[in-house]
């Protein structure tokens, strides 16, 4: 799923100063996982807005809404009831992917209450690690199911550099060196004449390229 | 010889070469190269300029390169894949070469966090290891990494590489040098050397793999300057192992830098034993003018003239 966490109170009420109305949208999709954009956060962070502005003498409204998912337009539609001419901004606290969704469908002031930080998992109650660069083009199955472009602070296709010692990273002592992952991995499963093999440079346009990247399925279009 | 450069000469004519380090200035005045230079150049036989070390921004390697040429000496130029996508490499190496460098070493460079720029973003697009491959192609295939042909004079580099016997997995250190060799290294330059016996052990292993007959390995070592230093490198640099018996010997020496150039000397005889060596590598950091009297001390001077 996308992890993202919620921006400072102080950076969203400075995002939304002139407003005196605004709508603060959840979504029930990976943030409400991550404990950072759903129902409940929304509810919290309406709440913590409308009490620093009644502080600052400049009371805020809001209403809140959870849509079920902020990147489909089928449930940004369902908005569109509450995007009423009084309203001055839309929060999102969906990840960019939904702030820009909004932003796409309603001719209003939407502002992100959250940072998207990567495509990741749950590895223990409250802790979120990212797994996966995103990168167009899998490559895991040369590397044991482990990730190096996103793993290891290089993405060295062929490591480990030598920053690598007792198993931890150079750049974090508590980050885990992705080749020494790797080398442990495939040497379990008595594969480690493949880690031999020169990669070549990667393939990058796969990764980021000339603007927005699209998958079309046209079986499954409509028209 | 597949290339003009001198270092290969020496090599390849079976001298134990001696290679020394400057670190370019965090100004534009060259006047501190041409010095270090002037006093370098007849104890080693070729120097590395380092590509904005540890990630702070220095004069580039490749304007110190023609510095120290101009002075009389050998460049080695370091590039590192931290800063420059393939077709900024490719451009420089084209730009180093037109300028008269004709050694390099393929890195991967010190992550930025390290560096003055830590909020910079990393490049990385292609691996120190598909950097050898790429300046190997553009000097034997006359190719560029896209597969395009070069139509005029290629750059023909002798191709170096690091390898750091200390850093982990230990038991693939000598299989991921094997793959630079492969890749396209003609020389080798270590991580610098305090562990002798760690070192020992992988190169008993670089001799069982021949690797030591397809590149030429040239083993680092670094004077200590004071007991603080070797402190420092044992507990806070990455890929460095340094026995507490130099720590100690450092702590307890009346005259710290003295008893670093004995250690260090010391070292040097010690590696020119190993067979397999094929020179050393004095990475003196901020301490460039002891080089000469570790290398007369270690019996290395007067050096070869390349013919």
């Amino acid at each position: 799923m996308i992890i993202a966490e919620g921006k400072p109170l102080a950076e969203v009420a400075g995002l939304i100063q002139g407003a005196r109305k605004v709508l603060v949208v959840g979504c029930g999709g990976c943030v409400t996982v991550c404990l950072a954009g759903g129902e409940k956060e929304t509810g919290i962070l309406a709440a913590a807005l409308r009490l620093l502005r009644q502080k600052e003498g400049n009371p805020l409204e809001t209403v809140e809404v959870t849509l079920t998912r902020q990147c489909d337009p089928e449930y940004v539609d369902m908005l569109e009831k509450y995007v009423t001419d009084d309203v001055d901004a839309i929060v999102s606290l969906a990840c960019g992917v939904g702030v820009q969704f909004l932003a796409e469908r309603y001719n209003k002031w939407v502002v992100p209450a959250l940072n998207t930080k990567f495509a990741g998992g749950t590895v223990e109650h409250g802790v979120w690690e990212e797994r996966c660069g995103l990168c167009g083009e899998c490559i895991l199955y040369k590397t044991g199911g482990i990730c190096p472009i996103i793993r290891c602070s290089k993405s060295i296709l062929n490591g480990p550099c030598g920053g690598s010692q007792n198993g931890k990273c150079e750049v974090n002592p508590e980050t885990p060196c992705a080749w020494q992952l790797i080398y442990d991995r495939m040497q379990a499963l008595g594969k480690l004449d493949l880690l031999m093999e020169i990669q070549p440079p990667k393939d990058w346009s796969k990764s980021r390229d000339g603007g927005p990247r699209k998958v079309v399925r046209e079986d499954v279009r409509l028209a | 010889m597949k290339t003009e450069s001198k270092l290969e000469k020496l090599l390849s004519q079976g001298h134990f070469v001696v290679s020394g380090e400057i670190g370019p200035p965090k100004h534009a005045n060259p006047e501190g190269i041409k010095k270090h230079t002037a006093q370098l150049k007849d104890y080693v036989d070729a120097m590395n300029l380092t590509d904005n070390q540890t990630a702070i921004v220095r004069l580039s390697s490749i304007a110190a390169g023609v510095h120290v040429l101009q002075a009389g000496g050998e460049p080695i130029i370091q590039m590192t894949v931290r800063d420059r996508n393939r077709i900024a490499l490719q451009s420089d190496l084209l730009g180093a070469y037109s300028l008269g460098m004709r050694n390099v070493l393929c890195l991967s460079g010190d992550h930025q966090s390290f560096g003055n720029h830590p909020a910079a973003k990393n490049v990385h697009d292609v691996d120190s290891l598909q950097l050898i491959k790429i300046v190997k192609d553009l000097r034997d295939e006359k190719k560029f990494a896209c597969g395009e042909e070069l139509k005029g004079n290629e750059p023909r580099f002798f191709i170096g590489a690091a390898a750091n016997p200390f850093a982990d997995p230990f038991e693939f250190r000598v299989l991921r040098l094997e793959k630079k060799i492969n890749a396209g290294a003609d020389f080798i330059q270590t991580q610098c050397i305090f562990d002798m016996e760690r070192f020992e052990r992988f190169m008993a292993m670089v001799r069982e793999r021949g690797l030591h007959k397809k590149a030429h390995i040239i083993a680092g070592v670094m004077p200590l300057k004071s007991a603080k230093a070797a402190k420092y490198m044992q507990q806070s640099v990455a890929g460095m192992i340094v026995p507490d018996e130099i720590v100690n010997r450092m702590e307890k020496a009346a005259d710290p830098k003295a008893e670093g150039v004995a250690i260090c000397v010391e070292q040097i005889k010690h590696l020119k034993t190993i067979e397999g060596v094929a020179g050393v590598h004095i990475m003196a950091v901020m301490w460039e003018e002891i080089i000469p009297t570790i290398v007369k001390e270690a019996g290395l001077y007067p050096r070869p003239k390349a013919e």
